[in-house]
């Protein structure tokens, strides 16, 4: 942690060397090769015109640039993306807790429900679990009765937060089912944080008169956090990649439409090649992010 | 410094143990210990490694459950499994011999956590009796760095600050000074004398004898689990009665 200090450690981070060169070389005839394969032996006539259109359209009435397919998918990814990040980080850390509970129930719960998220792949799980959260939890959540009532002001917040408010309760389901997935295994990563803090942090906790939740929260759970932001960021990207996953139960995301444009224009290169690169960007930022979150916690020494 | 017998005998007992006793497992590592601890007496606790003193101080505040005999802490009992712990905590301090700050938090909110969230203190106050016991401590310039960036000496005296901070009846001192480097031992010795001349009530598991002699009321020695001696520190070092403790001493001094 302390590789950021300047001083006489940061000379062997030296230049490139022979081997260097020679990989790089292989990764360059590999791209070349295949863009020899695509060009000429696939025969694949690259055609970019449509993609700009699919990102910004006029619209014919208003002759006002609107919001097309891409740009629409890539606001429902980014809204699935933050509220499963929020709704499974919360899950995974309560699930933690519930594993390294002093208490046999809880340790059974946490214990029984990573184990099994764990070892069923996503598509059975979002298969079933999509249908039992859209048929059964979403009348008991009312959200369709609250949608219903509710003022055009309250709509039009909920437009933000949720994107289109017809398409609510199946944009809940996907993310919830997303959520619950990430959480097992955002939970097996919160656990090892919290299980390396020593017994001398609670002991300490203890003679300065903190109840056990106020040592939990105040002492355990920012340490803990701290320790796991690497492989917590690798989850959470997986979290957004794994986003994708939810078009199979029809949520019309980035993969979603990109799908459907790749079909309508017969421009599958172009349009994956492009949301790709979207996909990119969203999990890089992240990935920036956390990194500077992670060198502020550096800073603290330790 | 002749402290010796300072303490009168009619002094209320902060602590009392009657015939406690506590295993791990098999092995029996409290047998039948009697102690009296009034107010405004310094006690020190000595022996060889393994001898349950530091599970002895554990026990005073709860961190250990006993499993018979019982304890009155500030006249409350801590019956065996340790149920009234939580109206002892924050009553008794403990300084611990690996410090045991919070790394994430500074110097000031490591003082400060317990006044605010155990004592319901406001936050300006309980910086206002943060510094003054940083103060007392010697390290008012460090309030704003994180522990991590301390000396392990300086690391012990925000420890000491903080459990000040709870204005407790006792002090238990769990050997302050072990995992420190030689020159940083004197500065933690320095306030702990300071603190036994201002009337704290103190516990001290140290292997410090020199500390001992300047600052303890009573000298209490234990080896196997068993308080073997207890008497004040002109007459343990003088005239020790028991075998294993003139034993102990001589190893201890001579080297």
């Amino acid at each position: 942690m302390d590789e950021r200090r300047p001083g006489p450690r940061r000379r062997r981070r030296g230049g490139p060397t022979a081997l260097d060169f020679a990989v790089l070389t292989a990764v360059l005839s590999v791209i070349g090769y295949v863009g020899y394969r695509v060009n000429s032996v696939l025969v694949y006539q690259w055609d970019w015109s449509t993609i700009p259109g699919y990102f910004f359209r006029r619209d014919p009435k208003t002759n006002e640039w609107v919001a097309n397919l891409l740009i629409k998918g890539l606001a429902t990814t980014v809204r699935i993306a933050v509220w499963g990040m929020i709704l499974s980080t919360v899950a995974g850390v309560l699930l933690a807790f519930a594993r390294t509970s002093r208490r046999l129930l809880p340790r059974l719960v946490g214990w029984a429900y990573v184990g099994f998220i764990r070892n069923i792949p996503p598509v059975p799980f979002l298969f079933l679990f999509y249908f039992f959260i859209s048929t059964q939890l979403m009348p008991i959540l009312g959200i369709d009765r609250f949608l219903a009532h509710a003022s055009p002001g309250t709509l039009s917040v909920m437009q933000v937060l949720f994107g289109d408010v017809a398409l609510i309760p199946n944009f809940a389901s996907g993310v919830i089912c997303l959520s619950l997935m990430m959480a097992a295994y955002i939970a097996e990563i919160v656990r090892a944080g919290i299980e390396s803090i020593p017994k001398g942090q609670y002991e300490a906790g203890y003679t300065i008169g903190l109840s056990r939740l106020q040592i939990t929260w105040y002492i355990v759970l920012p340490q803990a956090v701290q320790r796991v932001v690497p492989p917590l960021t690798g989850q959470l990207i997986t979290l957004i990649k794994d986003s994708s996953l939810v078009a199979l139960i029809s949520i019309q995301e980035l993969s979603f439409l990109a799908m459907e444009i790749a079909i309508s224009e017969r421009r599958f290169f172009e349009v994956w090649i492009v949301t790709g690169l979207m996909y990119f960007v969203i999990c890089y930022s992240l990935a920036l992010l956390m990194r500077r979150l992670e060198r502020r916690a550096a800073a603290h020494g330790r | 410094m002749g402290n010796q017998q300072k303490v009168p005998a009619h002094e209320a007992p902060v602590i009392e143990m009657h015939g406690v006793n506590k295993w791990f497992d098999e092995f029996h590592v409290l047998k039948d210990i009697n102690v009296v601890v009034r107010q405004g007496e310094r006690i020190v606790v000595c022996g060889p490694s393994g001898s349950g003193k530091s599970t002895l101080i554990r026990c005073i505040n709860g961190l250990e459950e006993h499993e018979a005999g019982r304890i009155v802490v500030n006249g409350i009992e801590l019956d065996p499994y340790s149920r009234h712990v939580d109206a002892i905590r924050g009553e008794v301090g403990m300084v611990f011999q690996q410090f045991n700050l919070f790394p994430h938090l500074t110097v000031l909110e490591n003082c400060t956590l317990g006044p605010v969230r155990s004592r319901g203190m406001s936050k300006s106050d309980a910086e206002m009796l943060a510094m003054e016991y940083l103060e007392r401590v010697r390290i008012p310039e460090q309030a704003k760095k994180y522990p991590g960036h301390l000396s392990g000496g300086q690391q012990q005296r925000v420890a000491i600050a903080r459990s000040l901070c709870m204005k407790p009846r006792v002090m238990l001192f769990d050997e302050p000074t072990s995992a420190l480097d030689p020159e940083m031992i004197k500065e933690v010795l320095d306030v702990m004398i300071d603190l036994a001349n201002s009337g704290m009530t103190m516990v001290c598991v140290t292997h410090e004898m020199g500390f001992a002699r300047t600052v303890a009321d009573t000298m209490v020695f234990m080896d196997a689990g068993c308080i073997i001696e207890s008497a004040p520190p002109a007459d343990f070092f003088g005239k020790p009665r028991s075998d294993r403790t003139k034993l102990f001493l001589s190893q201890i001094l001579t080297h």
